[in-house]
């Protein structure tokens, strides 16, 4: 594979090939690695984060099902069925872009766009419920609408602030990732449309669908744990 | 300026003398270590070093050399370990029948309170020779309750207890500091722990204006609060009999079994539904921001005696379960 | 005698291109080298100047210098400039960046834009630092503990954190470009074998900071946002829990402190073999050990919280880990002894660094095994006794290293040899200074000093005023080479390709380098430390 010397009097000119590589497969080889360094860093940063649900949900389990079952669970789910077709276009554009297709490429990165845009629109107007409810915490954080409706399971606000507070912290921060996603593809966008990658230069497509399919799995994770907590009927 | 100059501190509890007899091993292999290499490094730089005519022999390894110097360097390490471990043990393990103190830090001072009822503020008073045992909760940051004499430290905790434990052995005044950056006044947050012989001690907490022992003090608050009401000792109420309950294993409605000790109860007066008793409705009213620390380590003591005589020496566990 | 030699010059890396914009656009290693240096040694003598005023406070036992909160912030301050703005990025950054391509035969790091957008997002960081400093600083302790930080003090905690934060995307994106580096811009015939040892030990350090910095990040967030939003994460009054954030933080922070020392053992395994003229002895185990130590270290953190309430037998496991992590570093010690074992050593400054380097880790490193002991740690722990540990550690070791390198690879550099009398004796002020500071800083803490106390009980002040004298020595210790070292660039003589007949690619190129590094790419048939085919050099010239 790569790792291997490469033979000196092998460069190439090509005029994507950067100068400090002897070969574009250096080059290629070079730039997925860096980006799965790179996602191992957002597991690392998601982590932190998991760790601390991980404690909360242990000890205050009440809290954080009561505030699970107050996420609408059919828009969370239409958010997930959006990500998962997302990474279908997404790994599809990389096989069209390997296969020189580019007008199929453009199709694909742009319903791409489009789930990503839905997706985040979705989380808006999830994030704007929980402001009505007053769920958003803060000074004006209140949740004794859930004190009241499940009264059997003795809820402590503060409790449910940490559920809320981590809600928000990982939806937002996993919203922040989609967010530059979509402004990724958007670039990969425009540079399809100007010609630049080929059958033997897609590299940019391939670690952008790295990414995206990053991004997409933080998600199929988030959701179980923060939407699923306990949907079974209560006693 | 110059009039006192210590170099080690004074040793005024059983537990010194064990920390201090591991630090001199400790120092000992220090010492051994850091000269032998420093001696081995002088020797080859003067013995080898560069002379005319004269090249360096190049010495690839030696498995034998590398495997001697990991092992016998852990070798060593594990008895460390295992000699730093059991004397942490012993420190972290108050012993059974210990005077007890509660003590509330806060910004920035240190509120102690007797078994007995007295208090204090920035001192320490015990008898030499007894083992006295500290219950410790912080009103705001996290602080650190440190008497070097003593060789004893431990994080003071908001929302929760901490305990260390003493038995001193030279009467005399000590230091007491507070160890845990804890804001402005971080190093003006120190006192002192007064160690006297048990007559004079015995003097001392006669002397003052005790209002009462900690546990009358917590029956009182028992009564204003309400608390006889649902917690009955002649016949079943609606919350459990506390008699004796102090330091036994408690069956939880959700099938857990955990030590009433003074963490739970605690928590089960300032957050009732958190560990529900088996049997029991969870109907107990939330006392969070209606009791002061002062008058939950009253509580405390109260529920304490109430699993032993009247003269307080009760069956303590040895430490509030800690969270992970 | 110096000569401002007038010789036409060859194009190298500093003559290719004048003016601002090639210097602030470059995306040359070895120019974005410089531009940290120029940045790393700016916050060092920032973190500096807040160590004098501590020490000079700690004259007396009273507090009457400054005030408490004054005080409170300088200590607080000038932990978090010296670890995240001058420890953590100064070899790497530095050296690193300058000669992980070199050492490995390649043109430039493999994300040179990377590289330089790590540079612009330390000086983004450095800037948001400063305005914190100007707008009142902050008083934490570099540590930022909870609920203290998040509800209790009044000062820029948000602005620190944020800087910081921003300075830890700076190191993730250094440590990534290092790791695909190593791995795939290697020449041909370098393979993992025969690599240099600084290269294990910067592979180590990069992964470090790729798998711990993130983590840092999101706590140091998570703070941010509990302070702004007044959330109850960390706060018990809102259910949440101080030890978390004590947890959160020091899974980051402890390996931090491999970050910082890992580098500049590596350093010191350059210098070693070149001044002793013969191979390293055990290259395996050095370079394993390095590995080891980046693995271990992610193990230990809670060592940091023996009494801060953790159970009994999590404090057990973390001893005894503790111990294991120990070992690593244990071997390099005697590994580089054994190196000058039959060798044949001369006394050069980074020579003389190396062998201060050896002898101060050792007695930092011995001093953990104190700390790692639960018996004792409950007695030194939140004492003088482990400032003194860590800055033997971090001063004595690591700022050590990092002088030695400097000295060792100025040539190369800058094309020019700084005055050797002047190096071994600033390297010997650096010394003694050194230990004037710390050592009474060991037994301080046995006594019973707690750190961060602003005023003491007045039986510490003898130990006090002597490490407050010795860390006036220190510091004349470290303005002499920024000195000499600005003055060689004028006045120092011209420096060959070799000037030490020092093993490595980087010396088989001209100094200072041309910006592509190697007139031809090299082809690699020889073992790494191959003192055996080099010839013994000159004598190292004391003259000015």
């Amino acid at each position: 594979m790569s790792d291997s010397p490469i033979a000196v009097e092998q460069h190439e000119h090509r005029p994507e090939l950067r100068h400090h590589f002897a070969t574009v497969e250096q080059q290629r080889d070079s730039a997925t690695l860096g980006m799965w360094l790179f996602l191992g860093t957002e597991i690392m940063f998601f982590g932190g984060m998991f760790c601390a649900y991980l404690i909360y949900r242990i000890w205050y389990y009440n809290e954080f099902a009561a505030g699970s079952r107050s996420l609408d669970i059919y828009l969370g789910t239409t958010n997930t069925i959006v990500l998962i077709c997302s990474s279908l276009t997404v790994a599809l554009s990389v096989r069209a872009a390997q296969l020189g297709k580019r007008g199929l490429v453009i199709i694909l990165l742009i319903l791409t766009l489009i789930f990503g845009l839905a997706f985040l629109g979705i989380k808006g107007v999830e994030w704007y419920d929980k402001y009505k409810e007053h769920h958003i915490p803060g000074s004006s954080f209140d949740a004794g609408d859930l004190v009241r409706e499940y009264p059997q399971l003795h809820i402590d606000q503060s409790h449910e602030q940490i559920y809320f507070s981590l809600y928000f912290a990982m939806t937002g921060l996993h919203a922040l990732h989609m967010i530059i996603g979509v402004g990724i593809f958007v670039y990969l966008l425009y540079h399809t449309w100007k010609g630049l990658y080929t059958p033997a230069y897609n590299t940019p497509i391939e670690i952008g669908g790295l990414y995206w399919h990053f991004v997409d799995i933080i998600w199929i994770y988030l959701f179980p744990l923060l939407y699923l907590i306990d949907r079974k009927p209560l006693r | 300026m110059f009039d006192n100059f210590p170099l080690w501190p004074v040793a005024a509890s059983t537990g010194a003398r064990n920390v201090d007899a591991l630090y001199i091993f400790l120092v000992l292999i220090a010492a051994f270590m850091s000269v032998a290499i420093f001696t081995m490094i002088l020797i080859f730089a003067l013995r080898y070093r560069r002379r005319k005519g004269v090249h360096a022999e190049q010495i690839e390894g030696s498995m034998a050399l590398e495997i001697t110097w990991s092992v016998v360097p852990l070798g060593i390490f594990m008895v460390i370990f295992a000699w730093g471990a059991i004397v942490y043990f012993q420190e972290r393990t108050p012993p059974r029948g210990a005077n007890e103190v509660y003590v509330v830090a806060k910004q920035w001072m240190w509120k102690l309170e007797h078994e007995e009822g007295q208090r204090e503020i920035n001192e320490l008073h015990v008898p030499v020779g007894r083992d006295v045992k500290l219950i410790m909760t912080s009103q705001d940051v996290i602080h650190s309750f440190y008497v070097p004499a003593f060789r004893i430290k431990q994080d003071v905790l908001p929302g929760r207890y901490t305990t260390a434990w003493f038995r001193a052995t030279k009467p005399g005044t000590y230091h007491l500091f507070c160890a845990e950056y804890c804001g402005s006044q971080h190093s003006g947050m120190i006192g002192q722990v007064v160690v006297l012989e048990p007559a004079q001690y015995q003097a001392w907490l006669s002397g003052g204006l005790a209002s009462g022992s900690m546990a009358q003090n917590g029956e009182a608050i028992f009564s204003q609060l309400g608390c006889p009401t649902c917690h009955r000792f002649d016949t079943q109420g609606r919350g459990p009999n506390l008699k004796g309950i102090f330091g036994k294993p408690v069956q939880l409605e959700d099938g857990r079994s955990v030590v009433a000790d003074e963490n739970y109860i605690r928590e089960s007066i300032l957050s009732p539904s958190a560990k529900v008793v088996s049997g029991f409705k969870p109907i107990m009213p939330v006392f969070q921001g209606l009791v002061s620390e002062e008058q939950l380590t009253a509580l405390v003591a109260y529920i304490k005696s109430l699993s032993s005589g009247p003269s307080g020496a009760a069956s303590t566990p040895t430490e509030p379960s800690a969270k992970p | 005698m110096a000569t401002a030699a007038v010789t036409a010059e060859r194009e190298n890396y500093l003559n290719k291109e004048y003016g601002i914009r090639s210097w602030l656009l470059t995306t040359d290693h070895k120019r974005i080298a410089l531009l940290y240096l120029a940045s790393i040694t700016f916050f060092f003598f920032i973190g500096g100047f807040f160590a004098l005023l501590i020490r000079l406070e700690l004259l007396t036992p009273a507090g009457d210098l400054v005030q408490a909160d004054t005080y409170n912030k300088l200590f607080s301050m000038h932990g978090q400039v010296m670890i995240f703005f001058f420890l953590i990025p100064s070899i790497p950054a530095v050296l690193g960046n300058f000669l992980v391509p070199l050492m490995i035969g390649a043109k430039d790091l493999a994300f040179p834009r990377i590289n330089l957008l790590s540079w612009y997002l330390y000086i983004t960081a450095g800037l948001v630092y400063l305005h914190c400093i100007v707008m009142g600083g902050v008083d934490t302790g570099w540590t930022f503990y909870t609920p203290f930080s998040t509800a209790f003090s009044n000062t820029k905690v948000i602005e620190a954190g944020i800087a910081i934060f921003i300075a830890g995307f700076s190191s993730i994106l250094t440590g990534l470009n290092f790791v695909v580096t190593i791995h795939r811009m290697r020449a041909p015939g370098m393979t993992w074998s025969r690599l240099p040892l600084f290269i294990w030990a910067h592979y180590a350090t990069s992964i470090i900071q790729l798998l711990g910095t993130p983590v840092l990040a999101i706590t140091l967030l998570l703070v941010v946002f509990e302070r702004a939003f007044h959330l109850g994460i960390f706060d018990p009054t809102r259910g949440g829990d101080p030890l978390l954030f004590q947890h959160l933080f020091w899974f980051y922070s402890h390996p931090a402190v491999y970050i910082m020392i890992l580098p500049s053992m590596g350093v010191v395994t350059e210098i070693i073999p070149c001044f002793a003229r013969k191979r390293v002895f055990g290259y395996s185990a050095v370079a394993l050990s390095s590995i080891a130590i980046a693995v271990f270290g992610f193990l230990v953190w809670a060592h940091h919280m023996f009494v801060a309430g953790i159970s009994l037998y999590s404090a057990m496991i973390f001893s005894i880990l503790s111990y294991m992590v120990a070992i690593p570093s244990a071997i390099k010690v005697f590994n580089w002894t054994a190196t000058l074992y039959k060798g044949s050593i001369s006394f050069s400054t980074p020579m003389l660094y190396a062998f201060g380097f050896i002898g101060l880790f050792t007695m930092g490193g011995l001093t953990g095994l104190f700390l790692a002991a639960l018996g004792i740690d409950v007695h030194v722990t939140d004492t003088y006794f482990v400032v003194a540990h860590f800055h033997y550690i971090m001063v004595g070791g690591a700022v050590m290293g990092y002088l030695g390198g400097m000295h060792f690879w100025w040539p190369k550099i800058s094309g020019r040899m700084y005055p050797e009398g002047w190096g071994r004796l600033a390297a010997l002020i650096v010394f003694l200074g050194f230990n004037l500071t710390f050592f009474p800083q060991f037994v301080l803490g046995y006594l019973g000093m707690p750190r961060r106390y602003w005023q003491y009980p007045p039986e510490f002040q003898v130990l006090n005023v002597l490490s407050t004298a010795g860390s006036t020595i220190l510091a004349v210790g470290y303005v002499l080479p920024m000195v000499y070292f600005l003055w060689s660039m004028r006045y120092g003589k011209i420096a060959p390709d070799n000037p030490w007949n020092a093993a490595g690619l980087e010396w088989k190129t001209t100094s200072p380098p041309p910006t592509f590094n190697f007139e031809e790419e090299p082809v690699v048939t020889w073992e790494a430390y191959n003192y055996d085919q080099l010839p013994e050099p000159q004598e190292v010239s004391l003259e000015r």
